[in-house]
């Protein structure tokens, strides 16, 4: 299977080794060669020499995401820091490339959920640490002093 | 009309003056909090600051009783997603788009952003307009409408010059609508005689440019190479 990873930060490269790990090609999109650096971090080989290929690119350059892959990508992962271009290149990779699997990354709750709905399979980093939160705090007003009955007073 | 703009850049502005001059209700959204304030001094309550990436800026703006939305950030992305937000979520009925990068009209095409506008192509057009060398204008493309006007100069050296518009073959799916000639335009008839100096104007299915550029061009001779 074609791992297609565009922004290889640190949510980009983690996936990007764990998936190379578990024996799939993995190919990498960013525009900072230097992020190939932080790909190898822990690895007691090269990236390449692992098998992993790395492109050196912007995800709107059609040129740059051909040449990493995507016409035969399985999966393809929009990671970068920025929610819009998460969200432009995903819509480019379902609608022009037909890609089979497609997430992006979009920080934004709000517009996370609303492009969920109209089809793009979105994960919101900000939606799972609000929910961790909310429920770290009801575990320990649960454990404390707080009961069932003075919850339901205030 | 209500007009949200998002971007308080050059054209951004402008734009806000003009259309609040022609008494339009606008309000201008700009997400760089100093450019926000310079604008604010003159533009006062019809800018607010906000990155309207986000939804609740666009709706603390109106959007939902907004007619139009026009996105002319300098970022692409940008632009495109908050016109398919307006377009798509807001239902609002007119949105116009700015491509910076000319080269991610396809995207915005993809996503259905249309129209979209870019000064690097406008000026592109102006310049095949100004270098007679490039020999035909692109003038206007009506995509919905799948057609596109052209306007051409006949040299000295076209073959077509002294020939009467009836005896053209103009290839299918195209049509001569109108000839210039000395400041002044008029519609031709089958026996109208082409002259040196004369600038056409046809209309014509995409992609027929190139067979019009043979006919008229100083290869031409008037038929479209099967006669």
């Amino acid at each position: 299977m074609l791992v297609l990873i565009v922004g290889c930060g640190r949510v980009g490269s983690s996936v990007a080794r764990a998936m190379l790990r578990e024996g799939h090609t993995v190919s990498c999109l960013d525009e900072d060669p230097e992020s190939h650096t932080r790909l190898e971090v822990g690895l007691e080989r090269s990236w390449e020499d692992l098998g992993g290929q790395f492109t050196v690119g912007a995800g709107l350059e059609t040129e740059a995401l051909e040449a990493a892959g995507i016409a035969e990508a399985d999966v393809f992962i929009a990671s970068t820091d920025g929610d819009n271009t998460n969200i432009v290149i995903a819509q480019i990779a379902q609608r022009r490339y037909e890609v089979p699997t497609v997430i992006a990354r979009v920080l934004d709750p709000l517009r996370a959920e609303w492009y969920q709905r109209q089809g793009l399979h979105t994960v919101c980093p900000t939606r799972v640490a609000i929910d961790m939160l909310e429920s770290a705090v009801r575990d320990s007003a649960g454990r404390g002093e707080a009961s069932d009955d003075t919850a339901a007073t205030v | 009309m209500y007009i949200i703009i998002v971007g308080a850049g050059k054209v951004g502005w402008n734009l806000a003056r003009e259309l609040l001059d022609k008494e339009h209700e606008v309000t201008l959204i700009e997400s760089d909090r100093r450019r926000y304030l310079t604008v604010e001094q003159e533009l006062e309550h019809a800018v607010t600051y906000g990155d309207a990436s986000e939804l609740w800026v666009l709706e603390r703006a109106g959007i939902q009783r907004a007619d139009m939305v026009i996105a002319v950030t300098g970022d692409d992305e940008d632009n495109m997603l908050i016109c398919q937000v307006a377009k798509e979520k807001y239902l609002v009925d007119q949105i116009i788009a700015r491509v910076n990068n000319p080269r991610n009209r396809r995207h915005f095409d993809l996503l259905g952003i249309k129209p979209s506008v870019s000064a690097t192509d406008l000026i592109l057009r102006l310049l095949e307009h100004e270098v007679p060398e490039y020999g035909l204008v692109h003038l206007l493309d009506l995509q919905e409408e799948q057609l596109e006007i052209i306007e051409m100069l006949l040299g000295k050296d076209s073959g077509v010059t002294g020939r009467r518009v009836g005896d053209l073959q103009m290839p299918e799916g195209s049509l001569l609508i109108s000839v210039l000639r000395a400041g002044k335009g008029f519609v031709p008839t089958a026996d109208t005689v082409l002259e040196e100096g004369d600038e056409i104007l046809a209309v014509l299915d995409p992609g027929k440019e190139d067979d019009l550029k043979v006919l008229f061009g100083p290869e031409g001779n008037g038929s479209n190479g099967d006669g």
